[in-house]
């Protein structure tokens, strides 16, 4: 066990180096409301974070991250651009994995900025990098804005790439979607015999709970809408597969991406921002020609990422989580925003990993 | 020290568990009032009937309080994380056979499978601004099922009992529950997904993997499997 005071101590190290950057430190409340969290990530959360309630506020998690309570706050009353950093612990539910802490420090780092964000997206890491450069960690980075544009290129119904987007961060259930869509395995039994009856709304029987005959009604009506959509061509699934098989250090991933763009014009708004970050890194002082590139990356994570994202991992220790990790967020600030939206990239580093891996001074 | 069996103080599960036991030479029953909880064991010795709600006796094997315990596996696998490394299923008892279940309203006529359920949600929560709601009372099972078949925007809500009852009362749009004949959902206009079975649960005797055990209580145990043909 490392013991907290040196943990504690080492956290306060790393926020100073970040407010050395220009954060401005900020604090969090631990309890949070649950609506909010509940919301944003859905009943997953309740997995992985503790609830606890009073007959008062109603539902509260201790707080699981504090990207959510540092944008809410920023966009109430932030002035831009701005940059934040905060520390303390945060507390996470193991269900499964006894070697799992329950409750760690967090230091973290976050920046608001409409101007550049391939600069942004560079100042954040490049900061994190040589904070942790003492450690030789390996850097993974990914773009999750590849993938989504890959989506929206695919020659399909709105509908489907609605679902495929929704799914991004369930590769499973994202694969089983692509399979459906593209025929490769028929629809139900179920789905067949409805869409087939005359009137498939004959047996409805008696009418139940809220969701109205209306809401039935235009569901088989997508369902039907959907059956008669060509499938997803085979060709556009290969691209597809291509772009989620990339996986190579940074200027190949760059190349390779390039290529599929000819053959899939829509991702290259996203490719060039790709281009634009590699730039910006390598100006802040980053080998690129080492900086590994994997595009399916980040997606089993949290689903607020939808940009540049990026984790640092101890190779000796495959057992343990990464170092540090963090990431674009634009959408995220869209959802608390309550109509107004801004740019937004950071990352946090966890001190007691930094100390247990003999430490980055 | 004795060897500690605890089985359920009430109702069908308590009778049909000492039939079961009775059928191997082991007599278990209440003794003294109706109204106490305190048992006897006979055909055997060094063994102590301990008599619980079912509800608690996974807790109770947990902490290694029971060395054995007769109770469902829908309660062993909803109450204890990890459960394989804290209790050994020891027999299938044969009796209280239920089913945890997805059961949607019939007149869903639209959604068959857990990929219609995950693509009603979505367009649920777009018409009415929250997540459509799953009542239960088995929150770790139902959600571990649901993310391992991909479904998104749903919530649960909890529900300890009449849970068929929360899609008419519209505190609900779907349920999880036990059912071992299906009549309270048909009774209740519900029906169960295709792919929506979670779990088949029964009555099973379990040993604690917790429980600390005497040289004594060892040879017990090996005397009770052997007339219990384990």
């Amino acid at each position: 066990m490392t013991p907290r005071n040196s943990i504690r101590a080492e956290m306060y190290r790393l926020r100073g180096l970040f407010e050395a950057a220009g954060a401005q430190p900020v604090e969090t409340a631990v309890l949070q409301p649950a609506d909010v969290l509940l919301d944003l990530y859905g009943e997953d959360i309740r997995a992985r974070a503790y609830v606890t309630s009073d007959a008062l506020r109603g539902e509260q998690m201790l707080r699981p991250d504090f990207t959510v309570p540092v944008v809410q706050m920023h966009m109430e009353h932030g002035a831009e651009p701005a940059c934040y950093t905060y520390s303390g612990e945060v507390f996470r539910r193991q269900e499964d994995d006894p070697d799992r802490a329950n409750e760690y420090m967090q230091v973290g780092f976050e920046l608001f900025d409409r101007a550049n964000p391939a600069a942004a997206d560079a100042r954040v890491f490049a900061l994190i990098y040589d904070i942790l450069k003492p450690m030789n960690l390996r850097a993974a980075t990914g773009d999750i804005g590849i993938l989504m544009a890959a989506v929206d290129g695919l020659n399909t119904t709105e509908r489907r790439k609605h679902a495929l987007r929704r799914h991004i961060w369930r590769p499973k259930r994202f694969r089983a979607l692509i399979d459906r869509f593209s025929g490769k395995i028929p629809a139900p039994e179920s789905r067949v015999k409805l869409l087939a009856a005359e009137d498939p709304m004959a047996n409805i029987g008696p009418m139940t709970g809220l969701r109205s005959e209306t809401e039935i009604f235009q569901r088989i009506n997508a369902l039907k809408e959907d059956a008669a959509a060509a499938p997803i061509s085979e060709n556009e699934v290969a691209l597809l597969d291509a772009v989620l098989a990339v996986r190579e250090t940074s200027p190949y991933a760059l190349e390779r991406l390039l290529d599929i763009a000819v053959d899939l014009p829509e991702i290259r708004a996203a490719v060039e921002r790709l281009e634009k970050r590699l730039e910006a890194l390598a100006s802040n002082g980053i080998n690129v020609d080492q900086l590994d590139f994997e595009a399916s990356y980040g997606r089993t994570q949290m689903e607020y990422y939808d940009g540049f994202v990026f984790g640092f991992y101890a190779e000796s220790r495959p057992d343990l989580p990464p170092v540090a990790s963090g990431g674009r967020y634009d959408a995220l600030t869209r959802q608390l925003g309550q109509g107004r939206e801004i740019p937004a990239v950071g990352g946090v580093i966890r001190p007691g990993l930094v100390v247990k891996l003999g430490g980055a001074a | 020290m004795s060897l500690k069996l605890g089985v359920p103080s009430k109702g069908r599960l308590m009778e049909k568990t000492f039939d079961w036991f009775a059928k191997r030479g082991i007599e278990l029953g209440r003794s003294g009032s109706d109204r106490e909880y305190a048992g006897y064991v006979q055909g055997i010795d060094n063994v102590e009937l301990v008599l619980l709600s079912a509800g608690e006796i996974p807790r109770e094997l947990s902490a290694g309080r029971i060395h054995l315990g007769v109770t469902g596996t829908d309660l062993i696998r909803e109450k204890l994380a990890l459960w394989e490394q804290q209790v050994a299923e020891l027999a299938e008892l044969g009796f209280g056979q239920a089913d945890l279940v997805l059961a949607v309203p019939t007149c869903w006529v639209d959604v068959g499978t857990m990929d219609d359920l995950d693509a009603a949600a979505a367009a649920f929560r777009a018409t009415h601004g929250f997540r459509l709601r799953i009542a239960t009372k088995y929150h770790r099972q139902v959600r571990d099922f649901l993310r391992e078949k991909g479904v998104a925007d749903y919530q649960l809500v909890d529900s300890q009992g009449a849970t068929e009852g929360t899609v008419k009362n519209e505190t609900a749009e779907a349920v999880a529950d036990i059912t071992s004949s299906g009549d309270t959902l048909r009774a209740n206009h519900l029906k169960i997904l295709s792919d929506g079975l979670m779990l088949r649960s029964q009555a099973t005797l379990f040993r604690s993997r917790k429980a600390n055990m005497s040289k004594a209580d060892a040879e017990t145990l090996k005397e009770l499997t052997g007339l219990l043909q384990l």
